[in-house]
């Protein structure tokens, strides 16, 4: 794993709340992501993880409190200028075009690198043509680099859930971010398959040196895998460090295996 | 044609080609999508450089480099620049565990690896201090080995590089590569073969490069090969198979081997390269001939009925006229437009179009299976072959064909049945000896220098082709006398689509009895089709439906055997299906998926005991191996499925 650098924060969350009515799903949330790392958001059930990262990506707006990303800082986001300014995500729930092969579907998450407009590739001439082969060039390295050439071809709808996710993580890598979002990439998933994502997560980290948050409840899997964590309970946080860190700390213990009052 | 020529050693051949069909596709693979193409001058140029990058690191006469990882065309280069230097290089298959590899490592004594992948380079790392020759492991695939301690790791890329810029900065070396290739010698050891140990540990098969030139040069006459074929070449490094029908014959013919993107693409990659020599083993064709009939089972009734009607044309008149034979001018009609709308897209959809010469061997092949591809207008034949030969012992020539036999021997092979049954053979390709295993080798051969193949086998009387019957040790009786040939019974059992693995018992005992293994697509499509739920190879093995089929296919088999005077007494009597797939992982399989009996009667011997005792049911606990060599155990009470017998007609009559 790349040894991050402590003083290059690529996005900082400074005392975000988010309310839904009456709920308040993240309360005073501040942290930092460095350049590099793998951080990891974890939390039990409604902790307000999902949120977060939504906040994060643009798609809900914090009542109080500001996310800084490559050194501007705002309070309103919107999602396209999000991906626009190299922030990637994947869902806990896939998202892809069901109909569509792999290899489109990874495709489709170079659009916004494309140059040439939709006239242009549907006559597929000339600069567009040579345009879409240098994306294909791309594409096809981020499918050797995941291991699905045996399934470029194939309708993501008829793949099995591992590999679906899989192709969700190409989609989101066909971006080139600087900042990738995985919700939940192990959800659902079998050992094997756990084992496979956690490979390709570190491997994306390490080769391409994308820098990720992560969310997750799969402690152990977190443990291993991320440089720092973050722990979030009721929307607060309750927990910032190293996993050895916040394995030892009793708050977080209390909040994943409950105390009695 | 070319053909072997002068040239005695493959890194000649290697010269012969690059001057001979510079221009011409020596070697294909199939890189981010797109197949690169690497001409014979390209790779000689390579070779060279790689070569001197080699010697650079130690690498010299007589000292061998292991190949561990799968068909890439820097793996068969790293075979070629080995033996140029005149060193032996020693393919080991991808598939095997830490401790295989350590085993043939330790045993060849290799001083270099070159390995594939990371997974490769972390098997090796992790064995590294049993391996005390080892001093170089060079890699293919950078992925995730940039942190790795680099002190003993290098780069083939950087291998090459290195070979490159040494020849350019010193003139001299050129000269002096020219001068080691020129001085190879057709006694050189040009290969060590690890034998899959089929029968205990594997052994080093030393085969010299006089000999693997000779042998294939015959065979390449033999099927009229050409610098213009194509072959995909997907088989195992480290099988006598791909050495020689891929690497041996593709020097000597100068034809193109294709390298599959990855092991599992292949049916794709198969699909677009469209080889013109194709070699399968006949579990392959199985399966590709089973998922055909279950999309044939989904097609539109029209599809259907068209499919079998020409399918019946082609058994009437497809192997007759793949040979040449006169057929009715009606039946030449319909067999055209059989060809047009269903042969020629069969062959087409399973990447068989441009196949001129198709063989398979190994196990016994169904005769239904032969004779479909036959009938379709594939020229599919049979060869019987061993490492210890270089492969070809014997194998059909165009026209003499037979599903029940492997053919006459091959081009000067000399084949013998020892008294024993046993078949033995004296042949060009023939192995030196095993490597540091004289005991051995004085064991195989003969005084007289024949080979014994521990297969039992005899010349068929009405056409002189050589029929086997089992492996010579395993074949045996009965309490009563009937011979039990454990393989023979297996092999009629595994002719059912439903039966993917069948394992015989029955020597010293009163009656046959088999465990089973179904095959999970053919059953699967089946329980899908009849609504039959199930979440797992376990749970649908147990189903009584499964048991009801598989018991009929056994009763059919019984019946057949029936039919054969000698196999009268050697019906399967009860039989039981396995909780799991048998695994080359768990030890139960050879690597080339050969059933070690010995293995599973020790292993399920309680199965065993439950057979003989007369159990209606019997519990079993197994310990898994799974893919990554973590260990788990499996438990299971299994049901025990018992038939009669099948009355020969002679038995009636008694009975009357």
């Amino acid at each position: 794993m790349r040894s991050p650098d402590v003083n290059d924060v690529l996005l900082k969350v400074e005392g975000v709340s988010l309310a839904f009515g009456g709920i308040k799903a993240l309360t005073d949330v501040s942290f930092d992501v460095r350049k590099g790392e793998v951080r990891a958001i974890i939390g039990p059930n409604g902790a307000g993880k999902t949120s977060m990262l939504n906040v994060i990506n643009g798609f809900y707006h914090p009542h109080h409190g500001s996310i800084t990303f490559k050194g501007k800082t705002r309070a309103r986001m919107r999602p396209y200028e999000a991906s626009r300014g190299g922030i990637a995500r994947t869902f806990q729930n896939v998202a892809l075009f069901r109909g569509m092969s792999a290899l489109d579907n990874i495709m489709a998450g170079r659009t916004l690198k494309m140059q040439y407009g939709l006239f242009w590739q549907a006559l597929r001439f000339g600069p567009a043509l040579r345009e879409e082969i240098e994306h294909r060039c791309r594409v096809e390295e981020i499918i050797d680099f995941l291991e699905i050439e045996a399934i470029r071809k194939v309708p993501v709808a008829r793949l099995p859930y591992g590999l679906q996710k899989r192709v969700e993580l190409g989609r989101a890598l066909a971006m080139e971010p600087d900042l990738l979002l995985l919700d939940e990439p192990m959800a659902g998933m079998n050992l094997e398959e756990k084992e496979d994502m956690s490979r390709f997560i570190i491997e994306v980290n390490d080769y391409y040196g994308t820098t990720i948050a992560l969310i997750e409840h799969d402690m152990a899997v977190v443990m291993d895998l991320s440089n720092r964590v973050v722990v979030l309970d009721h929307g607060v946080k309750i927990a910032d460090g190293t996993p050895d860190e916040v394995k030892r700390n009793q708050a977080v213990i209390d909040a994943y295996l409950g105390v009695a009052h | 044609m070319a053909v072997g020529g002068s040239s005695d050693t493959f890194p000649k051949l290697l010269v012969r080609n690059a001057a001979q069909f510079g221009n011409h596709a020596a070697i294909r693979h199939k890189d981010r999508g797109i197949w690169q193409t690497w001409s014979w001058a390209q790779v000689l140029d390579i070779v060279r450089a790689y070569a001197v990058g080699l010697q650079r690191l130690g690498l010299k006469q007589n000292d061998t480099i292991a190949i561990v990882g799968s068909n890439r065309p820097k793996m068969y280069w790293t075979v070629m620049a080995a033996q140029m230097v005149r060193a032996i290089p020693v393919p080991v298959y991808a598939d095997a565990v830490a401790d295989e590899l350590s085993y043939v490592l330790s045993h060849a004594a290799v001083k270099i690896v070159a390995a594939q992948d990371q997974e490769q380079v972390d098997k090796l790392l992790s064995v590294l201090e049993r391996l005390p020759h080892l001093q170089t492991i060079v890699y293919d695939e950078p992925r995730g080995l940039r942190d790795y301690d680099q002190s003993r790791l290098m780069t083939i890329d950087d291998v090459i590089a290195n070979g490159r810029a040494l020849l350019a900065a010193d003139s001299s070396l050129a000269a002096r590569l020219d001068a080691l290739i020129d001085s190879g010698d057709g006694s050189d050891a040009s290969v060590i073969l690890y034998t899959s140990g089929t029968t205990g540990a594997s052994k080093g098969v030393m085969l010299s490069a006089r000999g693997c030139i000779d042998a294939a040069t015959d065979t390449v006459k033999f099927d009229k090969l050409t610098e213009n074929d194509v072959a995909l070449a997907y088989l195992p490094l480290a099988w006598v198979g791909d050495h020689y029908l891929n690497y041996a014959q593709g020097l000597v013919a100068g034809f193109c081997m294709a390298c599959p993107e990855s092991p599992e693409t292949i049916e794709q990659d198969l699909r677009e390269i469209g080889p013109s020599f194709y070699f399968a083993p006949p579990r392959v064709f199985e399966a590709l001939l089973t998922r055909l009939m279950i999309r044939m089972e989904d097609a539109t009734a029209i599809k259907r009925s068209m499919f079998h009607y020409f399918l019946k044309i082609a058994r009437k008149h497809g192997e007759a006229i793949l040979i040449g034979k006169p057929v009715p001018l009606s039946g030449r009609i319909l067999y055209a437009i059989g060809r047009m709308l269903v042969y020629e897209p069969l062959k087409n959809v399973l990447g068989l179009s441009r196949v001129r010469v198709a063989y398979t061997a190994g196990e016994a092949i169904g005769p239904d299976l032969f004779i479909f591809y036959r009938s379709i207008g594939l020229n599919l034949k049979q060869l019987y072959g061993q490492t210890e030969a270089f492969l070809y012992v014997t194998c059909q020539p165009d026209g003499e064909i037979f599903a029940d036999t492997v053919g006459p021997p091959a081009p000067n092979v000399d084949v013998r049945i020892a008294e024993s049954g046993e078949v033995q053979f004296k042949s060009p390709g023939m192995f030196m000896h095993y490597f540091n295993d004289p005991a051995k080798t004085a064991e195989t051969l003969t005084p007289d220098g024949y080979v014994k193949t521990g297969d039992a086998g005899f010349f068929d009387q009405k056409t002189g082709h050589l029929k086997i019957i089992d492996r010579a040790k395993d074949v045996g009786r009965l309490n009563d006398g009937t011979i039990f040939a454990p393989k023979y019974l297996e092999n009629r059992l595994k002719f059912f689509p439903n039966i993917k693995e069948a394992v015989t018992f029955g020597d010293g005992r009163d009656f046959v009895c088999a465990m089973i293994n179904i095959d999970l697509t053919a059953v699967g499509s089946w329980a899908e089709r009849s609504n039959i739920a199930y979440g797992s190879y376990q749970e649908l093995a147990a189903h009584p439906l499964v048991y009801d089929m598989v018991g009929r296919n056994v009763a059919a088999m019984n019946a057949s055997l029936a039919e054969e005077k000698v196999m009268v007494g050697a019906q399967v009597r009860r039989f039981l299906i396995l909780h799991k797939e048998l695994e080359a992982d768990d030890g139960e399989l050879t690597r080339t998926q050969k059933v070690r009996r010995g293995f599973i009667a020790d292993r399920y011997a309680a199965l065993l005991t439950a057979f003989y005792s007369g159990a209606k049911t019997a519990d079993i606990s197994t310990e898994v191996t799974f893919e990554d060599g973590r260990k788990g155990r499996m438990s299971a009470q299994l049901k025990i499925y018992d038939l009669s017998a099948t009355q020969t007609p002679a038995d009636l009559e008694k009975a009357a």
